[in-house]
């Protein structure tokens, strides 16, 4: 079976080290702040304007003025500040985040990513994800394996316009983990979901990583 | 002498020209001068260049101005909330330059504080790095940015006084100091007018040498994702 979204973002949420300080991006990776380990201390960064967010609020305690990047309300713990974007991208693009969950429409097996754009088709923009993968220490990719026409996301080359070159340290899909350590140039495959199976991958992937 | 106007519409005569380039305060809806928005549009003023991190959404903050075709060009980083601006663009009405939302900032704080232009990793190897200049320090590649201006600078605080002073809340803060310090005028909307001498200066984010006029206003501050979670019982 492969991973659910929850528990995709369940299995990112290990990656999560004591201490870090982290940007989630919009969509899935939004849901690895529903599984930091208890105990753990890690701190949110939200590129608009804060750090320390804390959870939704209840229902008739939202403010308006209090929202994160994906412009959901949010509320305060006791440890957030606020700052201006200057100074959020200060600590985004002066590398002092320590990791970077992140969605993306294609990932290359040289790290690259392409998640901002569809010519001709869809304009939205790339908001703070050029300067996430830029400056951020550790970046991972979360992402389906496959798009709905069952073609690879996982890719020899993307072919969408970029987000950033050779910035992907570890991409978790529905399908496994892939990773590549320091001096590592190809993702290796580190952990199967569960029941899926070397060959499904394989065949799923244009990728050229390695397997064993 | 007071900077203090009576309304939204009085604090920006004289300020807006066809043509003109402005500046825009908040991220999504949070933290937009949702009156000067109007005002700018009852102007009448044309051909904007506007400058703003996102682009409103259809019908409110600034897809008022889009719906009454008065923007040229927007500068942003993210316009996914508006579809009439993906219609405009798409359909070749509006012109459009993205820039990643941490090189936004910045360019709009160097424009400001006097910095014609400064290097950054960020876009390296993307289309944004297209025809600007490229130079490596300690062996890794930058692009250089410039700095960015404004004719007028809208923007929406928390608090202010007659000086100019203003206290922003939460996260309504963004691009709002930086773009106060871009514009050659500018023109802050707050909840609320308090006498001078009771913000605290230690707490005061933007110093009112550069705020030119100032409003209070009432504003809806609509919310884009109410996003609530359930009492545990």
């Amino acid at each position: 079976m492969a991973w659910t979204r929850d528990e995709m973002a369940a299995r990112a949420a290990q990656e999560l080290e004591d201490g870090f300080y982290v940007n989630l991006g919009i969509g899935i990776p939004t849901l690895v702040a529903n599984h930091i380990p208890d105990g753990m201390d890690v701190t949110l960064q939200s590129e608009n304007g804060m750090l320390g967010m804390g959870p939704f609020p209840y229902a008739g305690e939202e403010d308006a003025d209090l929202i994160n990047a994906g412009k959901q309300t949010i509320t305060t713990l006791p440890k957030s500040s606020f700052f201006d974007s200057a100074t959020s991208f200060a600590m985004i693009r002066g590398g002092h985040i320590d990791l970077s969950i992140l969605g993306a429409m294609e990932v290359a097996e040289n790290g690259d990513i392409a998640n901002w754009m569809i010519p001709g088709k869809m304009v939205k923009g790339m908001g703070g994800a050029m300067d996430l993968v830029a400056g951020v220490k550790r970046c991972i990719a979360l992402f389906d394996h496959t798009n709905k026409r069952g073609e690879s996301k996982f890719l020899k080359e993307c072919t969408l316009p970029l987000t950033g070159k050779n910035c992907i340290h570890m991409v978790i899909t529905d399908l496994g983990v892939f990773d590549r350590g320091h001096g590592q140039k190809r993702f290796r495959l580190r952990e199967l979901a569960p029941d899926v199976i070397v060959d499904e991958v394989k065949s799923k992937t244009e990728a050229d990583i390695v397997f064993e | 002498m007071s900077k203090i106007y009576k309304t939204a519409s009085t604090a920006l005569e004289g300020l807006t020209l066809n043509g003109m380039t402005v500046m825009s305060g908040g991220f999504g809806l949070c933290g937009i001068a949702e009156n000067l928005i109007v005002a700018l549009r009852d102007s009448g003023a044309k051909d904007l260049t506007v400058i703003s991190n996102n682009a409103g959404v259809d019908g409110f903050g600034l897809g008022q101005l889009l719906e009454t075709r008065q923007i040229k060009k927007m500068v942003s980083s993210y316009v996914g909330e508006n579809k009439e601006f993906e219609r405009q663009y798409l359909g070749g009405e509006l012109e459009l330059e993205f820039n990643p939302q941490g090189t936004l900032a910045e360019r709009i704080r160097a424009g400001g504080a006097g910095i014609p232009g400064f290097y950054t990793k960020t876009g390296v190897g993307t289309l944004i790095a297209q025809g600007k200049e490229h130079k490596d320090f300690e062996g890794e590649a930058y692009i250089m940015e410039t700095g960015l201006k404004a004719d007028l600078s809208i923007i929406k605080a928390w608090k202010g006084d007659a000086e100019g002073n203003l206290t922003f809340k939460a996260t309504a803060r963004n691009f709002s100091p930086m773009m106060a310090m871009a514009g050659k005028v500018t023109v802050a909307e707050v909840d609320e007018i308090v006498p001078v001498g009771t913000l605290y200066p230690n707490f005061i984010h933007t110093p009112g040498i550069f705020v030119q006029r100032i409003i209070e206003a009432e504003c809806e501050k609509r919310i884009e994702q109410l996003t609530t979670r359930e009492r545990s019982t």
